[in-house]
């Protein structure tokens, strides 16, 4: 047989077999998507814990009208999600390409993209039917995530732009940080404040994730990922699907939601707090070490002293309080790229201090 | 490199160092390069200082907006970040979104010394591995396995010495332990470890801060501080062996007032733009804590 024939044959069964293989990849590709994606609320009544927005929500869309918005709130208590559910309900799954213009801080977001690329998608105006014919509300929406980080002069070109533009555009600002969106803007929205989740509304949402995924855990791991999470449900879940890709079919234990929290052990704050009372800097200074090439994190350790600290029974209100005030410093300077051994070393010595007294 | 080995086999050996161009929106051209295989591209977006922010978003929607044609591979690619810890506070920002948007096509792997400068929109999307750094004896055994293997013998005391010395650093460890085979072969148990030479410097310049308090030698140390940074020895890295030799030779009281200023002036460094001016105010402030003590000492002596 030809050279060239042979060569061919084995090339073509490869390609069967890959078709084969990418039908049978493409089920298990679903399951490596984050349950944060997953378990997105698909329709506003799905969103938890929200309830004034949901409702002030619901009542828009019954008359297929919406305000501007602006969401404020702690992360993960469903911002984006809320808009982005509201947004589908308006347009459907198909009009959403056409008629949301989703921008965020990974985009190019200066002054000449508030200009350009938002003018030029308000401008055009949207028709009162879908192509297929149904009735839809006439206009289109921008979503502007992570608001708080653009600068005020983009900011600043929204204004106008805001306002002309209302015929054809409604716009949704979602932030953390109220205060970082300057007051023009915020005057000309509706204000909604998200509130952070409670516990029983977090462990619910958890429970149920828990029995889609068949999942088994422990009472104690909710309870650490309440702790852990502080009201915020991506990072509950984001926890939870670290925990359960390193168990596989085990249960999960509290300590492994700690572990992947990156929470420090209570023995090693403990330790920090005894050799304070030691009274030996030399001692202070190698326990320092120890913790910084052990790789916790600094802002952690300060996290956990605080509240160990404030639990101590022996120190009086005034010593506490010296204590606090060198933690605020500390916590400051480490947020402003500060030197981690030095800054752990100077308050670890103020509180050498003040223990002694 | 392990990892992504086991991930996708040999090919990710194959690697190939490329220059990127990008170019920021006031037309400023910026070069980086990476290190990249078929499957994988490793970048340090800090190297292109305040605009790393373009380098990420421009790479990662390159990278992850390719999908992995070979079947048989896994279907994402792997970028790896080094030094995310001195990315600005933008470029963390631009990560948020751009890590969720492409997790169908791309990983990202992260590595930085401290999670601390992390902001935690990222630290919540992620989860930490904590690797701690090896302890002394891990050091001193990893030391012997590669003398072994090179056919050397190393006395376990030296081993021991180096792994003290190299601040459990594994890298510094076996670099030291190199220098030290250079310096004298067969080995002695009782050889010097050389330290690098700044260290050495530093620790001298201590030595005359402790020695005299006055104008002239401070303007003698503002001179051997600036030969470091011109040598490019970081500031942060300065400071911290200043500190360190300096308070080793101070009194137990006096040390915490010096810690504190360490802290202060540190702080003040990282805001700032020239480090010349922190470093050298710490050092007139320690001059001046220590001369005050000395003195007072002295009178109390009378």
């Amino acid at each position: 047989m030809h050279p060239f024939f042979k060569a061919r044959e084995p090339g073509q069964s490869t390609s069967k077999e890959k078709a084969d293989k990418i039908d049978k990849d493409s089920k298990p590709t679903r399951k490596h998507i984050p349950w944060v994606e997953k378990y997105r609320p698909r329709t506003v009544d799905d969103v938890a814990h929200q309830d004034e927005v949901v409702s002030v929500l619901k009542k828009s869309l019954e008359g297929s009208d919406l305000p501007n918005l602006l969401f404020y709130g702690p992360p993960g208590t469903g911002k984006t999600s809320t808009i982005l559910a509201a947004s589908r309900s308006l347009f459907g799954h198909e009009m959403m390409k056409t008629r949301v213009l989703e921008l965020n801080a990974s985009d190019e977001r200066g002054i000449n993209v508030v200009r350009e690329k938002v003018k030029n998608f308000a401008q055009h105006s949207a028709s009162g039917t879908t192509p297929d014919g149904k009735p839809c509300p006439p206009f289109k929406i921008v979503i502007l995530d992570e608001a708080d980080s653009m600068t005020s002069a983009a900011q600043a070109a929204l204004r106008r732009t805001m306002e002309k533009e209302s015929k054809t555009t409604r716009f949704c600002l979602i932030c953390n940080y109220v205060s970082r969106i300057i007051e023009p803007i915020a005057s000309r929205c509706a204000k909604f404040r998200f509130k952070p989740l409670a516990e029983e509304i977090l462990c619910n949402r958890l429970k149920d994730i828990c029995d889609k995924e068949n999942i088994s855990y422990e009472e104690e791991a909710l309870k650490a990922l309440m702790y852990t999470s502080e009201g915020d449900l991506r990072k509950a879940i984001t926890y939870l699907q670290s925990a359960s890709r390193l168990k596989g079919e085990e249960s999960i234990s509290k300590q492994d939601i700690y572990e992947i929290a990156g929470v420090i052990d209570d023995g090693v704050i403990d330790n920090l707090i005894k050799v304070c009372r030691s009274n030996s800097y030399e001692k202070v200074e190698k326990e320092v070490k120890e913790v910084i090439f052990a790789g916790h994190s600094a802002s952690q350790i300060i996290g956990q002293l605080h509240d160990k600290i404030v639990q101590l029974e022996d120190l009086g209100d005034k010593q506490k309080s010296v204590i606090c005030e060198k933690l605020a410093v500390v916590d400051k300077c480490l947020m402003d790229g500060a030197d981690e051994y030095i800054q752990l070393m100077a308050l670890l010595s103020i509180m050498m201090k003040q223990m002694s007294l | 490199m392990c990892l992504l080995r086991e991930l996708y086999g040999s090919g990710v050996e194959k690697l190939r160092i490329e220059q990127h161009n990008f170019t920021t929106p006031s037309n400023k051209k910026l070069e980086i390069s990476t290190i990249s295989s078929n499957y994988h591209i490793e970048v340090n977006p800090s190297d292109v200082g305040i605009q790393d922010r373009v380098v990420i978003q421009e790479l990662i929607k390159t990278v992850a907006q390719v999908n992995q044609l070979d079947s048989s591979q896994r279907d994402f690619k792997v970028v790896i970040l080094t030094e995310v810890d001195k990315l600005t506070k933008d470029a963390q920002h631009a990560l948020r979104r751009t890590m969720e948007k492409y997790m169908a096509t791309c990983r990202l792997i992260l590595c930085c010394n401290s999670t601390s400068k992390v902001i935690p929109a990222i630290r919540s999307r992620c989860l930490g591995i904590r690797v701690a750094a090896p302890t002394v004896e891990e050091i001193t055994q990893v030391l012997q396995n590669i003398c072994k293997k090179e056919g050397l013998t190393l006395p376990v005391e030296l081993a021991r010495r180096i792994a003290d010395k190299s601040q459990r650093n594994i890298r510094r460890a076996i670099l030291m332990c190199e220098a030290c085979r250079v310096q004298q072969y067969p080995f002695s148990a009782d050889q010097e470890v050389s330290l690098p030479d700044w260290e050495l410097f530093l620790r001298e310049t201590a030595n005359q801060i402790i020695q005299q308090q006055s104008p002239r030698r401070l303007l003698e140390v503002r001179g051997r501080i600036y030969e470091l940074l011109t040598h490019l020895i970081p500031p942060d890295v300065i400071m911290r062996g200043l500190l360190q030799e300096l308070i080793s030779n101070c009194d137990g009281e006096l040390k915490t007032e010096v810690v504190q200023s360490a802290a202060f002036f540190e702080h003040r460094l990282q805001l700032g733009q020239k480090a010349i001016f922190h470093i050298e105010a710490f050092i007139a402030k320690f001059m001046a804590i220590y001369k005050r003590f000395m003195e007072d000492n002295i009178a109390d002596l009378f």
